[in-house]
């Protein structure tokens, strides 16, 4: 039976293609360090779309680019300059965004172009810098290092310890700012520890990623979530089981078509946004 | 021993001054209405009272430190599509005396399902709080006010929205919450009437303070007349 063969042989391809995928030392990094990441991304997009932070994801992401170029023309550790920075940059944004909204939404765009140009010239000062400039603008699987691996995984877990043991202070802090600082939560503090978790989350996912897509990894499983969850306890959930789907579909894809990593999952992602869009319209 | 002391507060609002220099104290288990006219500074001064807007000048202090308040605001900014049950909603007024326990106990529940009772939206638990309409929306926040208070419930408009029945239910459940509590309880009202019924003191406010005293002071200062035009519910 010729289809019976075609089907055979289809899943001789796919189970050679994971065989091939989990035998580099280099993918499995990716993955583990990928998932963790996807994970926190989620978890912490839920809160911040839901407080109309999305764009505060995507301004860290191009003052960590600035930083990371900076870092690799002095030739600092990457990673111990950018994460500071990044930090820094989360909290002053937070802090414009919390004063006025519509000011805080331009004071964004700003420092975001700024950073991003800043990082350009600095790339461009130095000779051969090119490749390098690419993986953290586009993401590379291949620059996953142990240590990105040993620090996503701290990440994920304090990520998780804070939803677990604060979940329903942050529920009453994204639902109602006033209301919980009324009753007594630290809402500062919720919104700090929010800022420092998803600053480090972008520092770590732009490797895979990239500048200019990790932001992605933040809002759209959030609003795919949004779309068919009636509960915050079953958004959340939602958007991480979505957050690592996408991500090990957008990996794969990626492999087997010889794409770009970063952009396979944002594109996967958006293929489960449409998904969820259409079934919310019927549940 | 005052239980809430307010001295000479100013608080600023959009660039202009919409509270000027006013003080009034409260004992512990006062029931206060502040009245007066709109756009008179009502919502501006409780919203500084508990701190969520800075004061120009002036003070409040609360005896014993800062108190676990809940709070009704006259509006909020909660997103159409924020995903979250009318029970999460209520629950999380008892997040404040959650500590570091993950989970609510048997006696945050009990407590959440009462109010939810009373106020007649225990059917709608399940249901996604943006589904629901105004009125029902405002009586879910009622709830999870009565949730977080346990020091000072302080109720922004608590009856706009609200059908009569519900409104008299809510007054009912007011009366039987201070009893049980001791609460102090301070409440922005546009009736004039049922502030003057239900509360113990009344604050007519128009910017600065027109009259403090006790509801009976209050009619016989005849200023409670003037409201008879604007008059709701």
């Amino acid at each position: 039976m010729p289809a019976d063969l075609a089907r055979a042989s289809a899943g001789a391809v796919m189970a050679e293609t994971l065989k091939l995928i989990f035998s580099h030392a280099f993918i499995i990094r990716a993955l583990a360090a990928g998932a963790l990441i996807s994970l926190c991304a989620a978890l912490l997009g839920v809160s911040l779309v839901l407080k109309r932070y999305s764009m505060i994801g995507d301004g860290l992401a191009h003052v960590a680019f600035g930083a990371l170029s900076l870092a690799l023309v002095t030739g600092a550790a990457p990673l111990a300059v950018s994460i500071p920075v990044v930090i820094a940059a989360a909290f002053g944004l937070l802090r414009l965004s919390e004063n006025s909204r519509i000011k805080g939404d331009a004071a964004i765009a700003l420092i975001s172009s700024l950073a991003l140009a800043a990082g350009i010239i600095a790339a461009s000062l130095k000779k051969g810098m090119n490749i390098d400039v690419y993986s953290y603008m586009f993401g590379s699987i291949l620059a996953v290092s142990p240590a990105d691996v040993r620090l996503s995984a701290l990440l994920a877990a304090a990520v998780l310890t804070l939803f677990i043991l604060f979940y329903h202070k942050i529920f009453s802090v994204t639902f109602d700012e006033d209301f919980a600082s009324a009753a007594g939560m630290g809402v500062r503090a919720y919104n700090s520890l929010l800022a420092l978790l998803t600053a480090v989350t972008i520092v770590i996912g732009m490797r895979i990623m990239g500048t200019l897509l990790i932001s992605s990894l933040i809002v759209f499983p959030a609003v795919s979530a949004m779309r068919v969850c009636r509960s915050f306890r079953s958004a959340a959930v939602t958007a991480a089981v979505i957050s690592l789907v996408c991500f090990f579909c957008g990996v794969l894809v990626s492999f087997i078509l010889s794409i770009p990593t970063g952009a396979s999952i944002v594109v996967i992602n958006a293929a489960a946004f449409a998904a969820a869009f259409v079934v919310g319209k019927f549940v | 021993m005052s239980a809430v002391s307010v001295k000479n507060v100013s608080i600023a609002y959009a660039g202009k001054r919409a509270v000027n220099g006013v003080s009034f104290e409260l004992c512990g288990g006062d029931y206060l209405a502040i009245v007066g006219e709109n756009g008179s500074g009502k919502s501006t001064l409780v919203r500084g009272i508990i701190g969520l807007l800075p004061l120009e000048s002036g003070s409040v202090i609360f005896s014993g430190g800062k108190k676990e308040t809940g709070y009704l605001p006259q509006q909020t900014k909660v997103r159409q599509d924020f995903p979250a049950s009318v029970g999460e909603v209520v629950l999380s007024g008892r997040a404040a005396c959650l500590g570091v326990s993950p989970f609510f106990s048997k006696e945050d529940k009990r407590i959440a399902n009462l109010y939810m009772d009373r106020l007649g939206i225990a059917g709608f638990k399940g249901r996604p709080y943006s589904g629901l309409s105004g009125g029902e929306q405002r009586r879910v926040l009622l709830a999870r006010a009565f949730c977080a208070a346990r020091d000072l419930l302080v109720l922004d408009e608590p009856t706009a929205g609200l059908d009569s029945v519900i409104a008299a239910e809510f007054y009912r459940l007011l009366r039987e919450f201070r009893e049980y509590t001791r609460a102090t309880v301070i409440m922005v009202s546009h009736d004039v009437d049922a502030a003057i019924a239900n509360a113990g003191k009344i604050l007519h406010i128009e910017s600065g303070v027109k009259f403090f005293g006790t509801s009976e002071e209050y009619v016989a200062s005849g200023l409670s007349e003037g409201f008879s035009g604007c008059r709701h519910g």
